[in-house]
């Protein structure tokens, strides 16, 4: 059994996360996102790759979206609505609240700012999401009969979740993006310790270790604060929703302990419609902004006022004065103005399109609050986890390559990092699957108790303190039968049930010695000449018991007074002349210091049987 | 908890001090003279009992009857299933022996401890009138004064059949619930909580109220579905999740709400055919489909919105003609479906009457409905992706249409307070809080309305409060599953075997069905008939150590099959065990069958043995044994007795190929 794990997105790179991956025989699409930095095919997933016919509906058994950014959902419309695709869809309450606001304005300025070709209209972002199945967090969503799903919290923004899939025996998570420590208003990420066979997890940040977030905190209020006191304006872009709220939050703090009276604008509609959504959605945030509902809910902030217009058009105004401040998100995609900006020097120009370009003379703050994991975080994922694989997607290649030894050498699992349109094969595990009778499962969970004696004379003075006298184990070995019989599932039963079903009787097949031994007259000369004493065969007996004692110190050697028993093994004297159990050379008896002994045992315990007899014949070369 | 029994107890202010009180209000008290009762109020005018009979002192609770003779150690598990079924909790968990492990919805356990704190705060009017209660028996308990009694209340006291006496309990403390909510474990719905490895236990909603649900339980050897009162299509909360408690081995029905109703449903002549013989020739397939359609069918659905309007227009009614309206309603999905219809028909009247919501947790109960979505009915939650509010009420908190007082007696109140107006307050029996000093106020006008739940003895809670002029509403919200559907449901749900309550016996009758069926009665256990083996999972590296023997007799392949078991998150998982214990403990041989010596001598002869039979006879002449005597290669001598066989050999190679032998000859794992 394997797991399929095709990617068509995300692959080597940050943009259009969609991974599409097979589980025993279901298919389930991870993500489906657009890539920001092309404008060509380049930004969709190779949808085709999944199916040739192009019957997607058919070919997948459903749709998970982990979080309402667009390079992980840009696409969904797209492929539901033009390219067809009919099934099931799944996400959280607040992506399917958040989406389609996030759709629908890229789609704006998509169409009404560049002039662009309609990739989907707004009727198809309504149309789309009426397909999707909103989930809680842990519900446990049966797909199908065998498909179940599970969202886990992620905190990357409101609604980020990671998901987990299980078929049969065989399952997996995946991360989307992720963050493992609390910001403002979300908490950190938390998944339960789960079996799984894969992790396929983000990397964006997979050689970054972060400090502390409050000394970056600091550094932005810092600069924030000199500008606006010097007289600038401060133009701080928000890509993703939920950075507009954590910033927010953080300036709202700032002012009203600075007591500072500068206004701050919220761009209108999508900030302010957000922000809706994150009163009522106060459950999916950190506990600590939760726990303030009933007073104030943290997201009526004080000091914000509203305005209209799009952050390039005030940009476009703020740019060419030094005076102003513009902070960029800590991660720009490639191609875009922030991803310029990144990594020009001011003054500097730069060109917005084919006719516009502007002059740059503003200070620049990067912010380095990351709502990403950074690779202390993702190692402590995986380790936690666990799994029998990792896939790493979401991230740049070199930087992959890095986590992925670190990853191999340090927890010993095996990662892979797939390119776009790559196809990976995983193995699984499986479980055959046995019906169990109660009697089995009584007797394997019944205690097995064994207790062994510490000989104290073998120990010398530091072990006696150390070491119990008595010791107890409880080692519940299982112990049961098999059966299989055609057209049956197998069946677990215990031995005498077994026996009773089946009507038949235990046939006990065992083995038996008697042998002689010559005991020399270790004492004076006047016990001689009479047989063997009872006194005397019994401390012959304990003679031995103590020599079997030595020499087979695994196992317990139980002196009885009129044998010794071991395991099965029985040792006694045996005066009865014509024992059958005498085979080999017969000859009576005639010497008084000969000794019969005769053994028995079961055919378990064979090997130890003849080691015993071999032990008790040397008796008389030890003497 | 039993809250019908609060209505024994006398309000606070006793009908002497009403006048008093309502004089307070500058209300005339002449209007309580030479009223009639309404019509439809049904009500029964029993002679001997009235307003001066109800006990004086600070209520007790009747509680589970024989929730004390439980050793309650012995409980590992408590299930909650709403907000109501939670009030008695504090009384189990305040007991020092108590350590199960509760779980609740996250939304039901934070209305269920909204409400215990709404109750216990209720409490403190009647320690300031009463005073603290002094010893555990109070006055009223006893026997003499429980004597004195009119025979109604009597009946209450000590339960139909005279034995629930004991049942009585003073209510817990502040401290008490808070320290039963920090032993109550949250679930979302469809979260699987695993309890002690082996129970998976998940909350399924149930469309009864929000946060309320039925139980899965399942383990590895069977699995049980616990139905409580559900409702299809709810009007406020997630609806019934039936599909998820499909294939269980186990139903325990518990919904009683339609012993309740059910002359109701005898007059109806679409439920007489609809127990199920209208499909049996359909195939499952289709019989499913069309159990959906009934189930989900609207109608249900149409009737509790035309009852939630049908309120609506009679307080319409009534505030035009100058009266008030009075909803104390304990189900806070009725509560805020009304306070929608309200906020409607109010504006198409263009009417400013101001609606109270008064509670001492009003604020909290309206704060938390505003951020629950994800437990919400489907019309509720599409406002929620359509942009739109959540709830109407949260625009009329804010032009002043609503307004939320944590008491009557709450300084603001007294400013705001203007009559019309409409006020929802707890129920409590109409025996704590808001309702009494409203009742007391209204229930002398005929032109106001108390809108109540049906199911109450209205004689008996109404009896402080006559004589009555005020208006009175009676009105059954859905709050179950209505008999006929139940029927369908359960052909759906295809369970193995179901457990019907006693007192739905005579309801359900004889049942043409796939699945057996029993009933099952307060302190009595049912014992089920048992089903089916556990599910073991074996691990892939231990099936495939496994040597598999063929049996000579039957057509079966055994193994022995030895490993770690593992209880792993509700399945029995076998592991290889430690390599190292496999080998230093063999497994003893286990041989069945019969010995056939002539098979034994030629499986010997073949491994170039010289062997030769002896059949040794007893004294009386009877078969005792067979011997083999081996003379070749060495000396050896092999005693076939009945089920044993001995073999003697002094040189051990010998002895081990003759011991093969004999395995080959028998069935042996």
């Amino acid at each position: 059994m394997v797991i399929e794990c095709l990617v068509l997105g995300a692959g080597q790179e940050v943009g259009k996360s969609c991974v599409v991956v097979t589980i025993n025989g279901k298919r389930i699409m991870f993500d489906c996102g657009m890539h920001m930095g092309y404008l060509d095919h380049r930004r969709y997933p190779d949808f085709s790759l999944i199916s040739k016919s192009h019957d997607f509906t058919r070919s997948l058994s459903c749709i998970i979206i982990t979080h309402f950014h667009l390079d992980h959902i840009g696409a969904l419309p797209y492929f539901t609505q033009v390219c067809g695709y009919n099934g099931p869809i799944y996400m959280t309450y607040p992506t399917k609240a958040l989406a389609p606001l996030m759709l629908e304005d890229y789609r704006k300025v998509m169409v009404d700012r560049r002039g662009e070709e309609e990739q989907f209209s707004s009727e198809h972002i309504v149309e789309c999401m009426k397909k999707v199945t909103a989930v809680d967090l842990k519900q446990t969503i049966q797909v199908d009969e065998d498909l179940q799903i599970r969202a886990y919290y992620a905190g990357h923004v409101l609604g980020a979740a990671m998901f987990y899939a299980k078929v049969g025996d065989a399952a997996i998570v995946y991360t989307g993006d992720y963050n493992m420590t609390p910001d403002r208003h979300l908490g950190a990420a938390q998944i339960d310790r789960l079996q799984l066979d894969l992790v396929i997890t983000e990397s964006t940040y997979a050689t970054t270790y972060r400090d502390s977030k409050y000394v970056r905190e600091r550094e932005f209020l810092k600069a924030v604060h000199k500008c606006v006191a010097s007289g600038g304006k401060v133009l701080i872009p928000t890509f993703a929703l939920g950075r507009a709220q954590e910033l927010c939050m953080l300036l709202d703090d700032y002012w009203e302990r600075m007591n500072l009276k500068v206004p701050i604008y919220f761009s209108a509609g999508l900030t302010i419609q957000a922000n809706m959504y994150y009163k009522v959605l106060i459950n999916w945030t950190s506990q600590k902004v939760k726990d303030t509902y009933a007073t104030r809910n943290a997201f009526d902030f004080k000091n914000g006022m509203i305005s209209g217009g799009f952050s390039l058009e005030v940009f476009k105004q703020w740019a060419p004065c030094e005076k102003n401040l513009v902070t960029l998100p800590g991660y720009c995609v490639a191609g875009t103005v922030g991803h310029k900006l990144m990594s020009a020097k001011i003054p500097t120009q730069i060109r917005l399109d084919e006719d516009v370009q502007i002059n740059v003379r503003c200070q620049i703050h990067q912010l380095s609050f990351s709502p990403h994991t950074d690779a202390k975080g993702i190692m402590d994922l995986v380790k936690f986890l666990s799994p029998k694989h990792v896939i790493l997607v979401h991230g740049e290649k070199p930087k992959m390559v890095t986590l992925k030894e670190k990853i191999q050498s340090e927890l010993g699992i095996q990662c892979y990092l797939p390119a776009n349109s790559e196809s990976l094969c995983i193995p699984t595990t499986h479980h055959i699957k046995a019906g169990a009778s109660d009697a089995f499962v009584r007797s394997c969970l019944s205690p097995n108790f064994k207790f062994l004696k510490t000989n104290s004379a073998e120990l010398d003075d530091s072990h006696k303190r150390t070491m119990p006298l008595l010791q107890v184990y409880d080692d519940r070995v299982s112990e049961g039968i098999l059966t299989l019989q055609k057209n049956q599932s197998p069946k677990v039963v215990n031995q005498n049930e077994f026996m009773e079903a089946l009507g038949v009787e235990k046939h006990e097949v065992k083995l038996a010695h008697c042998f002689r031994v010559y005991i020399p007259d270790s004492e004076s000369g006047d016990a001689s000449d009479c047989l063997p004493s009872t006194s005397r065969k019994g401390s012959l007996l304990h003679l031995i018991s103590e020599k079997l004692c030595r020499e087979l110190p695994d196992f317990d050697v139980q002196d009885c007074q009129e044998h010794i028993q071991i395991q099965s093994v029985v040792v006694s004297f045996c005066s009865n002349e014509k024992c059958p159990h005498r085979t080999g050379v017969s000859l009576q008896s005639v010497d008084k210091k000969e000794v019969h002994f005769c053994c028995s045992w079961s055919v378990a315990d064979d090997a130890l049987a003849w080691r015993i007899v071999a032990s008790i014949k040397n008796l008389e070369l030890d003497t | 908890m039993d809250l019908s029994s609060l209505a024994i107890f006398s309000p606070v202010p006793t009908s002497s001090n009403s006048i008093a009180y309502n004089r307070k209000f500058s209300c005339s008290s002449e209007k309580y003279a030479g009223l009639e009762l309404n019509e439809d109020k049904r009500l029964k005018i029993d002679k001997p009992l009235d307003a001066n009979s109800l006990i004086g002192a600070e209520p007790h609770y009747r509680t589970v009857k024989n929730l004390l003779l439980w050793n309650v150690s012995f409980i590992d598990v408590v299930l909650i299933s709403s907000p109501m079924g939670m009030l008695g909790l504090p009384f189990l968990t305040r007991n020092k022996d108590f350590s199960a492990k509760v779980y609740a919805t996250e939304a039901t356990a934070r209305i269920g401890q909204l409400m215990m704190e709404d109750l216990v705060s209720m409490h403190k009017e009647y320690r300031q009138f009463y005073g603290a209660e002094e010893s555990d028996a109070p006055q009223w308990m006893k026997w003499d004064e429980l004597e004195l009694l009119p025979l109604e209340l009597r009946q209450i006291v000590f339960g139909a059949d005279g034995t629930e006496f004991g049942g009585w309990m003073p209510l817990y403390s502040a401290a008490d619930v808070k320290a039963c909510m920090l032993k109550v474990e949250c679930l979302k719905y469809a979260e699987e909580a695993c309890y002690g490895g082996t129970l998976i236990i998940q909350a399924f909603s149930s469309g009864l109220e929000i946060g309320s649900c039925n139980w899965g339980i399942s383990g590895p050897k069977a699995s049980i579905s616990y139905i409580s009162s559900s409702v299809f299509s709810s009007a406020a909360a997630m609806s019934f999740n039936y599909q998820a408690l499909q294939r269980s081995d186990v139903i325990l029905y518990s919904d009683f709400s339609s012993c309740n109703g059910l002359d109701k449903f005898d007059n109806d002549d679409n439920c007489s055919g609809a127990a199920g013989n209208n499909y049996s020739n359909l195939s499952s397939d289709d019989v499913n489909s069309e159990g959906h359609d009934t189930l989900l069918n609207d109608e249900e659905y149409l009737e509790e919105m035309e009852k939630l309007n049908f309120i609506c227009s009679c307080s319409v009614d009534c505030i035009k003609a100058g009266g008030s309206v009075l909803i104390p309603i304990a189900r806070i999905g009725i509560t805020l479906q009304l306070l929608e219809r309200f906020a409607v028909n109010l504006a198409s009247e263009n009417m400013r009457v101001p609606i109270f919501l008064i509670s001492s947790v009003a604020e909290e109960l309206i704060a938390f409905t505003n951020i629950i979505p994800e437990w919400l009915c489907e019309q509720w939650q599409d406002r929620l992706y359509s942009g739109q509010p959540l709830f109407s009420h949260v625009e009329m908190l804010k032009d002043g249409r609503l307004y939320l007082f944590p008491a009557i007696h709450s300084l603001k109140l007294l400013k705001t307070w203007q009559e019309p107006c409409i006020v929802f307050c707890p129920h409590w029996s109409l025996r704590l809080g808001p309702v009494v000093h409203l009742l007391l106020r209204w229930s002398a006008d005929q032109n106001s309305l108390l809108v109540m739940e049906e199911g109450l003895d209205a004689n008996l809670a109404l009896l402080p409060f006559k004589p009555m002029a005020m208006k009175v509403l009676q009105c059954s919200f859905v709050s179950g599953i209505q008999m006929q559907k139940s029927h369908h449901l359960l052909k759906i749900l295809q369970p193995r075997h179901v457990l019907f309550p006693e007192i739905l016996r005579q309801h359900i009758g004889p049942l043409e069905t796939v699945f057996s069926f029993n009933y099952y009665s307060e302190n009595k256990m049912v014992h089920i008939p048992y089903m089916k083996d556990s599910e073991l999972d074996i691990t892939v590296e231990l099936a495939c150590q496994l040597q598999y023997t063929t049996l000579k007799q039957q057509d079966m392949n055994i193994s022995r099959l030895k490993g770690e078991l593992m209880i792993e998150h509700g399945r029995y998982r076998l592991h290889l065990g430690n390599d190292e214990q496999v080998s230093s403990h063999p497994r003893p041989l286990v041989h069945f069958g019969r010995i056939d010596l002539n098979n034994l001598l030629t499986a010997l002869q073949k491994l170039d043995m010289n062997a030769t039979l002896e059949e040794v006879t007893g004294a009386a002449g009877s078969h005792k044994a067979s011997r083999i005597h081996v003379s070749e290669p060495s000396k050896a001598m092999i005693e076939v007795i009945e089920a044993q066989t001995v073999i003697s050999a002094a040189d051990e190679n010998i002895a081990s190929v003759i011991s093969q032998a004999i395995s080959g000859v028998l069935d042996c794992i």
